[in-house]
């Protein structure tokens, strides 16, 4: 049986494509993917996310416990301070990616939907007696409300003051009169929020968001709009880019990873990997020939296979085909000359992330 | 869903509409609708010979890729130029802007292999999940 979040209805009404995802129904597509990407890039758009999975951990070591069981630093996380990280098996694997978010007396953990069963178990099977962990992802509803006109729209719905609120940090505040917390964050490159709060206020939320941002064009924004945003940041898709068979170094998110902080589950594997050196890393490219790369397809030097893609897609944003994908050393540096073979081989060119540089993301 | 009693369908969703031995070819509005967004069209050489059934070019859709599939065997003796620049044509006007290739029909008698109109709705509905 699959699940609705609360916003099920308003994708109905707004003639949202439904497709089943990560065991939710959820819209693909409203108006068309290249007018949404267009409409969060230019000002503003909502984008249901919560098929996201939300987890709380409490106790007076969940800054360590949560420290130990992801690569990046918790414990120099400043109060409401945000985070992007991951989990590692022990061979360095990812269980998932993640954000951390330092609230007052707890501490959430955001995952993906798919992962959202598979994270838990994980994290409770790895848990320390003196802290606490609950997954309250059935309860909470999120929406992401991304673009330059982001914060004009929330604007008007709280008396917290957002311009003084960074980039990944967040607040536990009133929107709408509701408590919830929320965070300047997102995953398109662009300015913009995200909102977490009870699946009983969805609908007051949506048409509160919905009524605020009328003058900036806001409109709803579908799943595949939002894997082409993510994919021209190089930002990481769970299953596609990243897995239980990749590491965050060979991802390039080793920024992401704190060795120096002390142990954590898959640290061990990653020293090893970091003085063996990486023998394949994750690369952006971009089309020298009109095709779309996709997941699987295989990447050449030569005659020689040295890969595979990940992702690809049209970029709107751009004008450009482009994709991402494992490339063995040394082929993985920045102009090598590739192909992807796409019903034939087709020229390619490895390029520097991201492949979108004027997002407005602070 | 838009389907016009004067053309003949394929199940992969292509239109034909047969007039003096010429085949004119595109993909249907359910097609165009399914795969929405699309980025652009590999079509066939003018002059190269095609086979009822048989691929003779991609879709190439943001969110998929898709054979173009012929719907009857002959020549191709014209490609629709303007998708080159313009592919979202055959999102627009699927039936006439969007048309995609014109084919010397070889053998008359395969239009009996294509649906009418009443046919291909049926068929659309039990593609659907």
């Amino acid at each position: 049986m699959l699940k609705k979040t609360a916003f099920y209805d308003m994708h109905v009404q707004n003639k949202g494509k439904i497709v089943p995802f990560a065991g939710f129904e959820m819209p693909v597509q409203f108006k068309g993917v290249i007018d949404e990407i267009k409409r969060v890039r230019s000002t503003v758009g909502v984008f249901d996310v919560s098929h996201m999975g939300e987890f709380i951990v409490t106790g007076d070591r969940r800054k360590e416990f949560v420290d130990f069981i992801t690569t990046n630093s918790v414990m120099s996380l400043a109060d409401h301070q945000v985070q992007y990280s991951n989990f590692l098996y022990e061979n360095g694997g990812i269980v998932d990616d993640l954000l951390v978010y330092n609230l007052k007396d707890k501490i959430m953990l955001v995952v993906n939907a798919s992962n959202c069963d598979k994270d838990f178990d994980w994290v409770m099977k790895n848990k320390w007696d003196d802290v606490k962990v609950e997954n309250i992802s059935d309860r909470i509803s999120q929406l992401a409300v991304q673009g330059p006109s982001a914060e004009r729209v929330i604007k008007k719905l709280t008396d917290y003051p957002l311009d003084t609120m960074p980039f990944y940090y967040s607040a536990e505040t009133k929107v709408c009169g509701i408590d919830m917390v929320i965070s300047r964050t997102g995953y398109t490159g662009e300015d913009g929020f995200e909102l977490y709060f009870y699946n009983e206020n969805g609908k007051k939320m949506w048409e509160e968001i919905f009524k605020a941002g009328e003058e900036f064009n806001i409109e709803p924004i579908g799943l595949a709009a939002r894997d082409t945003l993510r994919l021209e940041m190089k930002y990481m898709l769970y299953g596609n880019d990243i897995s239980q068979d990749t590491t965050p170094l060979e991802a390039g998110t080793g920024w992401a990873v704190k060795m120096e902080k002390g142990d954590f589950i898959g640290r061990d594997a990653l020293i090893k990997q970091k003085e063996a050196g990486l023998t394949r890393k994750l690369v952006c490219f971009e089309m020298l020939e009109k095709a779309i790369p996709r997941h699987g397809y295989e990447i050449f030097v030569n005659d020689k296979k040295v890969g595979n893609v990940t992702s690809g897609n049209f970029s709107p944003s751009t004008d450009k085909y482009i994709g991402l994908g494992y490339v063995d050393a040394p082929f993985n540096k920045l102009g090598q000359d590739i192909f992807i073979d796409i019903r034939g081989k087709k020229k390619a060119v490895i390029v520097k992330s991201p492949f979108y540089k004027n997002g407005t993301h602070k | 869903m838009n389907t016009p009693n004067n053309l003949k369908y394929t199940k992969s969703h292509e239109w034909i509409k047969i007039e003096n031995n010429t085949a004119i070819e595109g993909i249907t509005d359910f097609a165009q609708s399914e795969l929405s967004d699309i980025a652009f069209v590999e079509l066939p050489e003018v002059g190269s010979k095609v086979k009822q059934g048989e691929s003779m070019g991609t879709i190439e859709a943001v969110k998929a890729v898709s054979d173009l599939i012929a719907g009857v065997s002959g020549e191709v003796i014209e490609v629709n130029e303007m998708l080159k620049n313009a592919p979202d044509k055959i999102n627009t006007s699927p039936f006439g802007e969007g048309w995609i290739v014109k084919i010397k029909v070889s053998n008359p008698d395969e239009a009996k292999n294509l649906m009418d109109s009443a046919e291909y709705i049926k068929h659309c509905e039990n593609s659907h999940h």
